[in-house]
């Protein structure tokens, strides 16, 4: 029995955190139709911007992320005009291959500075228990945080005039630009609070689980698994898709071989997309 | 599609190229120019459906396992002899892409994409976990199975010249597909799917067995590679890494020209060797290597035969 | 008869683009399909050309119920069309865009002969000067008349000219028609979608008019043009109704 209180509530509480990658994916594919093939190396790099931090100020991540999160709407709206502002409505192979060199170069330098090497954080800040089972604490505030950084996300999108411009150049680019938005201004700004949330969610994740520079792929592969999950372009239905990730994870790895479960994960992730490109929970 | 002259200089460069390590007997050169023929080969087949038909197959290396994983399979568990294993390898190859083709080459652009990086990591996962292909560790060759073929240096000199003919003959189809009435409709698809279809281009058909043909020679490849090799395991066969390279050497040569990929190939085959015997450059190779892409993304779209077909025409007849 | 569209309804989602329509195109004659912004003609082209399956009704080509069939076959069998929105094969020259029709359509040759008949059709379609230049290089009155090659390209017995005549000047416009009506003269039968009144009056032997998806009007231009329920229709579009009872007297 608490083998399944505690798989459950690892899975809703990581899964959380999965959702916040894969909202920074599903917003830059919902506002510029690209597919961040960067994203992997951007939450390599908010695991290491936490983990510097604390170990050069021991400033805990749960204190840096705002730090992380400023930095990352900065470097991405930068990486938005390095690489992707020239090619924006060039061929969906333009921007693939713009991303994804800038993962390479991300990884490359980062593996030769940082090496291979496996790192973690450890914040002791011990357990809690929760309907009677042990779950680390750093784990818990994890699952709080991406909450709270969904929620904030959700208020931006519709209170704010910034939020609202990015929401109609989503659903209609020329539309927006005759209404007078800055589209260029609102494309980067797209992809920084992409990429932000990216390295935000690296940040929690490294409080948890040990982490090399080569560690975001496995992310990334999950957020797109989780995107088609929710459907893609959706925020919201990447929040539930990442619930229902991490609960396959930590449920499945009970009942099954655990070298089964990226098996499962990348089935799913072909066949929804074959049978309802929409996503899961997407609407037709 | 005006015929040129391309095969009469590309088809010698690549025969010049393959006969150097047999002239001077060195197994160095012989090791090296077995790498660059392979890419070749990768980056010729990938670009018939990236390149012809516009379909961006991020997923590509997987017809690479697949075909290595049955070759292997065959040699060491039925035993048998590398030829049939290696033409099955390419069989098996092309039959999965025509099964997989049916469904994923329903979706367009970047799902498309996304979607053949799920089956390529969906693939390596269930090889992980199949005991009779040996799971996560993977297959070693027993070394008496290099026995019938006169020892373990004579198998090495065989796979050479297999890799040398099937890297021909992949050149050469792709220059029959480019310019046959099935390329024009392959081309069609690329620029204009659904103008395609109204214009009488069965694309549902071109589309799969562009992607089979893609999908053959990776299989050829993957089982030379992994016999001469003698082990095969699932992080090497199913290398995402690996797809990435046969895109950049695309790319960096020209997608949709037959030279380009080949050209792209050379030089990146080179580029990577020289990179990788630099000390400092060593453990920056991959951050060079994007850097280059992204500039050929943003500046150079054609890569290097695109770039000269635009400078020379001239040299149109010559660079296809 | 031709081409015959037997009670076509086609919807997406709730909305009804295309409701119960019937008509029938005799061989040889031009067929003008009319009507407000929104009335379904694209959509009624659609439907014929096989980019979509209508959900009631059915379309017989030479008497052969073709409505189930995908479009690249009814291409084969000779019904060839031009967009709207044009879809030139960007990346290819524009004798290669029109080597794509002869290729696939009803004539279906090889390379060599494809290559002869674009020669041919694009000395037709006035674009001869610009055989080797990629099609993204042409301008948008070019690009209409690369439609209108491809698909003649093709050889077909029907084609379907999805507003050829929009966005040229004056002077386009009537060497336009003149093609139209040799196309005619070769003899192809033509079905058109068109907005501009004067010119589809003229040159259209039999005429049917649609409003919201329905057939309100058939029959000879003069017949059309003052049927009191067409007029109703285009009066919610001030601006056509004027052109409809403007250029009548002098079609």
């Amino acid at each position: 029995m608490d083998a399944w209180v505690s798989a459950i509530l690892s899975g809703v509480l990581l899964g959380l955190a999965y959702g916040l990658a894969a909202i920074g994916l599903n917003l830059i594919w919902g506002v510029m139709k690209v597919i961040n093939l960067s994203h992997g190396a951007f939450i390599a790099l908010g695991m290491f911007a936490a983990y510097f931090v604390f170990h050069s100020f021991g400033i805990s991540p749960f204190v840096s992320v705002i730090l992380i999160l400023a930095l990352g709407v900065v470097v991405g709206m930068l990486a938005y005009f390095v690489a992707l502002h020239r090619v924006i409505s060039a061929p969906e192979l333009s921007t693939l291959l713009s991303t994804y060199s800038l993962s390479l170069i991300i990884i490359g330098l980062g593996t030769f500075v940082f090496t291979t090497n496996p790192r973690a954080i450890d914040v002791g800040l011990g357990s809690i228990k929760l309907f009677g089972a042990y779950i680390p604490a750093s784990k818990v505030l994890t699952g709080l945080y991406s909450l709270i950084f969904t929620a904030a996300l959700y208020v931006f999108l519709f209170k704010t005039w910034t939020g609202k411009a990015i929401r109609a150049v989503s659903m209609n680019m020329t539309a927006a630009q005759f209404m007078g938005v800055n589209t260029t201004f609102i494309l980067s700004l797209s992809f920084g609070i992409g990429i932000a949330l990216a390295m935000v969610a690296g940040a929690l994740i490294a409080s948890v689980f040990p982490f090399t520079i080569l560690s975001g792929g496995i992310y990334e592969l999950k957020s797109f698994v989780i995107c088609v999950l929710g459907g893609l372009g959706s925020p919201l239905g990447a929040l539930a898709g990442g619930l229902l990730l991490g609960l396959l994870e930590n449920v499945l790895t009970l009942k099954m071989p655990v070298g089964y479960v990226p098996f499962i994960e990348f089935l799913i992730l072909v066949v929804i997309l074959l049978v309802k490109p929409s996503g899961l929970l997407g609407k037709e | 599609m005006k015929k040129g002259y391309t095969l009469f200089w590309l088809v010698p460069l690549l025969v010049v190229i393959a006969a150097y390590p047999v002239v001077t007997h060195s197994v160095m050169a012989r090791e090296i120019v077995f790498i660059m023929l392979m890419y070749v080969s990768l980056a010729a087949s990938l670009n018939i459906i990236l390149g012809f038909t516009g379909y961006v197959s991020f997923g590509h290396v997987v017809f690479y396992g697949i075909g290595g994983y049955t070759a292997f399979f065959l040699m060491h568990k039925v035993g048998l002899h590398v030829l049939p294993a290696v033409l099955a390898g390419g069989i098996m190859a092309a039959l999965v892409a025509l099964l997989i083709g049916e469904a994923v080459l329903r979706l367009r652009g970047a799902i498309f994409a996304i979607a053949t990086i799920g089956v390529n990591e969906a693939v390596k996962s269930l090889v992980t976990n199949l005991g009779f292909l040996g799971g996560a560790t993977g297959m070693f060759f027993n070394f008496k199975i290099y026995r019938a073929y006169g020892g373990a240096a004579k198998a090495i000199w065989f796979a050479y010249y297999l890799m040398v003919a099937v890297t021909i003959v992949t050149v050469v189809v792709s220059y029959l597909i480019k310019n046959s009435k099935y390329g024009l409709g392959l081309f069609s698809i690329r620029e204009d799917e659904d103008a395609a279809l109204v214009l009488g281009v069965n694309t549902k058909r071109f589309k799969s067995l562009a992607y089979a043909f893609s999908a053959f020679f990776p299989g050829l490849v993957g089982a030379i590679f992994f016999f001469k090799a003698g082990n095969i395991e699932p992080e090497d066969a199913f290398h995402l890494v690996k797809s990435i390279e046969m895109i950049f050497m695309v790319m960096l040569g020209g997608y949709g020209t037959v030279s380009g990929p080949v050209i792209g190939a050379l030089i990146y085959e080179r580029l990577k060797g020289m990179l990788l015997v630099n000390p400092l450059f060593k453990n920056l190779h991959m951050a060079i290597a994007g850097f280059i892409l992204l500039m050929i993304v943003l500046f150079a779209p054609g890569g290097i035969v695109g770039y000269l077909r635009d400078k020379f025409r001239k040299l149109r007849g010559v660079l296809e | 008869m031709i081409l015959k569209v037997e009670n076509v309804t086609k919807m997406f989602g709730g909305l009804i683009a295309v409701n119960d329509v019937t008509f029938e195109v005799q061989e040889g004659e031009i067929f003008g399909v009319i009507g407000p912004n929104g009335a379904g003609k694209t959509t009624l082209f659609n439907v014929i050309s096989g980019v979509y399956f209508p959900e009631r009704g059915k379309v017989f080509f030479k008497g052969e119920d073709i409505t189930k069939i995908p479009p690249f076959k009814r291409a084969r069998l000779g019904i060839a069309r031009t967009h709207q929105i044009v879809k030139p094969l960007n990346e290819l020259t524009v004798l290669e865009n029109v080597m794509v029709g002869a290729c696939f359509g009803k004539v279906n040759v090889g390379l060599k002969e494809a290559a002869q008949i674009a020669e041919d059709v694009l000395r037709t379609v006035k674009l001869d000067d610009k055989a080797e230049v990629l099609a993204g290089k042409l301008n948008v009155p070019q690009k209409k008349r690369l439609e209108l090659a491809r698909a003649l390209a093709s050889k077909p017995e029907i084609i379907l000219l999805d507003e050829v005549l929009a966005g040229l000047n004056p002077s386009e416009v009537d060497e336009m028609l003149e093609v139209i009506l040799d196309i005619k003269n070769q003899g192809i039968t033509i079905l058109m979608i068109e907005h501009l009144m004067h010119a589809i009056m003229k040159v259209s032997d039999r005429i049917v008019v649609l409003d919201y998806g329905k057939k309100i009007a058939e029959g000879t231009p003069q017949e059309v043009a003052n049927d009191p329920k067409v007029i109703e229709a285009y009066l919610g579009d001030p601006e056509l109704a004027l052109k409809l009872v403007k250029k009548e007297g002098t079609a």
